[in-house]
């Protein structure tokens, strides 16, 4: 064996990437293996259709945290994220916009109800002052519930003692939206049908929940993280996709010294004699390679029940790792347009094309195509969200033309038929949100070039993605923070010695946050771990 | 009483909230759209249009046109052959800057040489002084000549488009003559982004169909008109200083505070003192001898998390302003003050808060960090700055 590494990393997502840049940037001599032969897993563009770039899987960027912009120095590295601005739901015979304009937003809900506009109001102030609340717990390393080391405990004591401050008022709100659905909760304030069921998109996104699932009102919160942020911005295109977002962190790794591979896929983690630590990786073409840390970016279920043999594991991890939660929920459709789209009833231009258009007219629409996932059937009439990044962002496509990317769900993983048989219904998938979305702007199907369809399956085979959940499994209450991955394993390391994991499966979740990547590199910096090569 | 450009029936239509400002004794749109962002974002994204007619333009004409230009910048102007644009600052007679703008030289007319001069304030009194004893004639254009900048990484194949002339090879500071929809123009490679970008010179009486014809070819590359706002962000993260802002011209000047030379604003790179005489020559060369100014123009890289600290210590969200603050505000070195920063804004593409401001020289090198003022909710504190080379921002295809 030639090569030795002080780190090496399996699997080139962005959080894969960030360990290695954060590794790299310490002195660590850092190698990153990638299965595939491009970089950036589910952070990834393609130009599929010449002359058209896809942001393939993963399509708008919130919460990739501004400290590692800065760290890493991204922009020079490439990242430009580009602002998306407004939500438009179309309806038959009327829309919903809410724009970058407060004042005209107040205006268009009140054309709606006249105490929805009022509640929307301080419903944000609200949510705002959550999650300003809630926020330090993406920066921070979760505590391990058994430790009695007090400074593991200081930032969560800070937060009991932010909570205990917090009025009245706002300790019930955090009791109603870590234990309520979204519908419940957005019902306390509002009445506008296409309202309450565009924001309650936010709380099921990624998971097999319906927007009347306890529970899912907590992720609602997650919305107003990137907001109140100001400047910061929510939500976000990138320039040339979100394949540029790891082009950039790659660059940044490189720069700093760390080696790349694609193509790479390793097998299996070499561990040693006694088989309680980590030695290595052993790649699919048989070549071994040495390392002091082996740090997987891969989720839960592939770093330790493929990547490991088999009972190495203590059996009550193991079990624990066979029930974690993936179940994915959601398939893309990705289409090339000659044209835009026209929806029927508009408020004229184009402008409001240029945030989201999210088909989610009534909470029942949203509730109804849950009901269809819970027997194994894809949703005929799923809630999607469309983003046009070509409005913002030239370089997707020819100019003129234009790219669609729609998020849709719900399109279960364990189809009543096998996820096998997602190959036989995929055209039938892609042709129902098609065939939805035309019936609010009936151009549609004359202006397609060409579509891609993803099915969850596809999520697994070709990226990796259990069962195709698209965060490295569910975004849950009982599956955060310090309980995730595995309850008492949320600090990135795991029974093995010299064998951790920073993908999004680790707290805090998934999503283009970059955040489980950094605190993965700096709990390992901070570890004493040696440096071997 | 402000009136409307060249361009104003167009721009008038478009701008949705009436956000104007006043640039010269004209309306400025500050913002076009629901947010100046969107602006900011077609200028590093795509292309943008910006209305900077209000600047004041003159044109040289005769013999000695080139030599009435080489008495007055800092530049060695030998090199303003037909075809080339130098952006210079010029001063008075003690070596403070007056103005700074970009003077272009078209093409000759026989004996004549030509000259397009442009200023943010007038100079029309000081062309004509000093032209005292030349072959030149000074004609103030301002009016007759409108201008729009097309910038963006997508502005020239807006200005391809639009013109059906390719621009592949008009090179950074360089100008020529092309036709925009039957109207003889005139294209300079320059601008105010710090981004790739021209600068378009056109009739007044047909400056909305020359805008029009632009709009149009710019459609399928999401072209967008970009007011002063946008405009304020770009320039800072591009390092480009702003008269009256960044530095006091000496016509304006009251005290020798405000006073600047060259050297002090980060133009010094730009002064040829061994290539002939020009009108503050003599005071800069005593300005060196003496060691330099006492000051320097410097970038500051201000530190976010600081910044969070100070909304945090109040029990509030931390907020960024997005528009450039142009309130001078003190910095420190331990604990005395050492100058002030002049421009303080948020890069929404570095996500970092970025300063141009005046320190004294022994604390402008690069690296040194220095304390500045920051205040919430009226509340004072210091927030960390360090000084960084400029510009903040320097995208390869500004040259390319």
């Amino acid at each position: 064996m030639a090569q030795r590494y002080d780190a090496v990393i399996i699997g080139g997502g962005h959080n894969g990437l960030t360990t290695a840049a954060y590794l790299a940037r310490a002195g660590w001599r850092t190698l990153v293996l990638e299965k595939r032969d491009m970089l950036g897993g589910a952070t990834t563009s393609d130009e599929v259709v010449p002359g058209y770039t896809f942001s393939v899987l993963s399509y708008v960027v919130s919460l990739l945290r501004p400290e590692i912009i800065r760290d890493l120095e991204l922009a020079k590295h490439g990242l430009e994220i580009l602002p998306l601005d407004g939500t438009f739901t179309p309806l038959h015979g009327d829309f919903l916009w809410r724009r970058d304009d407060h004042a005209a937003t107040m205006r268009e809900i009140r054309r709606w109800s006249a105490t929805d506009a009022d509640a929307y109001e301080e419903y944000g102030q609200l949510m705002a002052d959550m999650a300003r609340f809630i926020k330090p717990i993406l920066g921070m390393v979760p505590p391990d519930p058994t430790s009695v080391d007090p400074r593991d405990w200081l930032g969560v004591l800070g937060l009991g003692r932010d909570f205990a401050r917090l009025p009245e008022r706002q300790q019930a709100a955090f009791i109603g939206l870590m234990t309520m659905s979204a519908a419940d909760f957005l019902d306390q304030w509002f009445e506008t049908e296409p309202l309450k069921a565009t924001m309650s998109a936010s709380g099921i996104i990624g998971t097999f929940l319906g927007v009347r699932s306890p529970g899912t009102a907590y992720v609602l919160l997650h919305h107003y993280m990137g907001e109140i942020d100001g400047a910061f911005r929510a939500w976000g295109l990138h320039k040339g996709g979100t394949g540029a977002i790891s082009a950039a962190i790659a660059s940044a790794a490189r720069a700093h010294g760390a080696e790349i591979r694609t193509g790479a896929g390793v097998s299996r983690v070499r561990l040693s004699p006694a088989r309680d630590r980590a030695t290595g990786v052993v790649l699919e073409n048989g070549e071994e390679i040495a390392a002091g840390v082996v740090i997987s970016s891969a989720d839960v279920r592939r770093t330790f029940l493929q990547l490991l043999e088999p009972r190495v594991l203590p059996a009550d991890f193991e079990a624990q790792v066979r029930r974690f939660k993936f179940r994915g929920s959601s398939g893309k459709v990705n289409l090339a347009l000659d044209a835009l789209p026209s929806f029927t009833t508009n408020p004229g231009g184009t402008e409001y094309l240029r945030g989201a258009v999210s088909i989610s007219p009534s909470l029942e629409h949203m509730e109804r195509a849950y009901d269809e996932a819970k027997y194994g059937r894809f949703s005929r009439r799923p809630y999607v969200d469309i983003v046009i990044p070509s409005l913002v962002d030239p370089s997707v496509a020819p100019p003129g033309k234009h790219v669609m990317s729609c998020f849709v769900q719900y399109a279960p993983y364990n189809l009543a038929e096998g996820p096998a048989d997602w190959d036989n219904q995929k055209e039938a998938f892609g042709n129902a949100v098609i065939d939805l979305v035309s019936e609010f702007a009936p151009n549609l199907e004359d202006v397609i070039v060409e579509k891609q369809v993803v099915s969850p399956l596809d999520m697994e085979r070709e990226w990796g993605l259990t069962e195709g959940n698209i965060f490295h499994g569910e975004l849950s209450l009982e599956q955060l923070f310090f309980s995730r991955p595995i309850p008492g394993w949320a600090r990135y390391r795991t029974p093995i010695r010299d064998y951790w994991m920073c993908g999004s499966s680790t707290h805090p979740g998934g999503g283009i946050m970059g955040a489980n990547g950094r605190l993965a590199a700096l709990e390992l910096l901070k570890s004493g771990t040696p440096k071997v090569a | 009483m402000t009136v409307g450009t060249a361009f104003h029936p167009r721009t008038s239509a478009l701008n949705q909230h009436l956000q104007w400002r006043a640039w010269s004794g004209f309306f400025a749109a500050s913002a076009y759209h629901d947010s100046h962002v969107i602006e900011y974002n077609a200028i590093r994204e795509a292309a943008a249009l910006i209305d900077v007619s209000p600047l004041f333009k003159y044109e040289l004409r005769g013999p000695d046109a080139v030599r009435l230009v080489d008495r007055l910048i800092v530049r060695d102007a030998s090199k303003l052959v037909p075809g080339r644009v130098l952006y210079t600052p010029w001063c008075d007679e003690h070596g403070k800057v007056l103005d700074d703008g970009t003077i272009h030289r078209l093409e000759d007319e026989g004996a004549a040489q030509v000259i397009r001069w442009t200023a943010a304030d007038p100079q029309i009194r000081w062309l004509r002084m000093n032209a005292h004893g030349l072959d030149v004639e000074v004609r103030d254009v301002s009016d007759s000549v409108a201008a729009v900048a097309l910038q963006g990484p997508l502005s020239r194949a807006v200005l391809e488009a639009a013109t059906g002339t390719s621009f592949a090879d008009l090179g950074y500071f360089r100008r020529r003559t092309a036709t925009l929809a039957g109207i003889p123009i005139d294209v300079s490679r320059t601008g105010y982004t710090g981004d790739l970008g021209y600068e378009l010179w056109i009739p007044a009486e047909r400056a909305v169909e020359a805008w029009d014809a632009l709009v149009a070819a710019g459609a399928p590359y999401r072209l967008r008109p970009a007011g002063m706002l946008a405009l304020d962000v770009v320039r800072l993260e591009a390092g480009l200083i702003l008269i009256e802002v960044d530095y006091t011209s000496a016509v304006h000047s009251h005290i020798p505070g405000q006073n600047y030379s060259p050297y002090e604003i980060g133009l010094g790179r730009l002064v040829d003192l061994g290539s002939g005489d020009f009108i503050g020559r003599r005071a800069l060369v005593a300005e060196l001898a003496a060691g330099g100014p006492a000051r320097r123009l410097v970038g500051l890289d201000i530190e976010w998390p600081d910044i969070e600290a100070l909304y945090a210590a109040q029990g509030l969200a931390p907020s960024a302003p997005p528009i450039v603050s142009r309130s001078p505000v003190p910095v420190f070195a331990a604990g005395r003050q050492v100058g002030r920063v002049t421009s303080t804004g948020w890069s929404p593409i570095l996500k970092k808060m970025l300063g141009l401001g005046s320190v004294a020289f022994a604390h402008a090198r690069t690296g040194t960090r220095l304390d500045m003022e920051w205040t919430v909710e009226a509340r004072r504190g210091t927030v960390a700055a360090r000084v960084v080379d400029l510009p903040f921002f320097d995208p390869a295809r500004k040259r390319a």
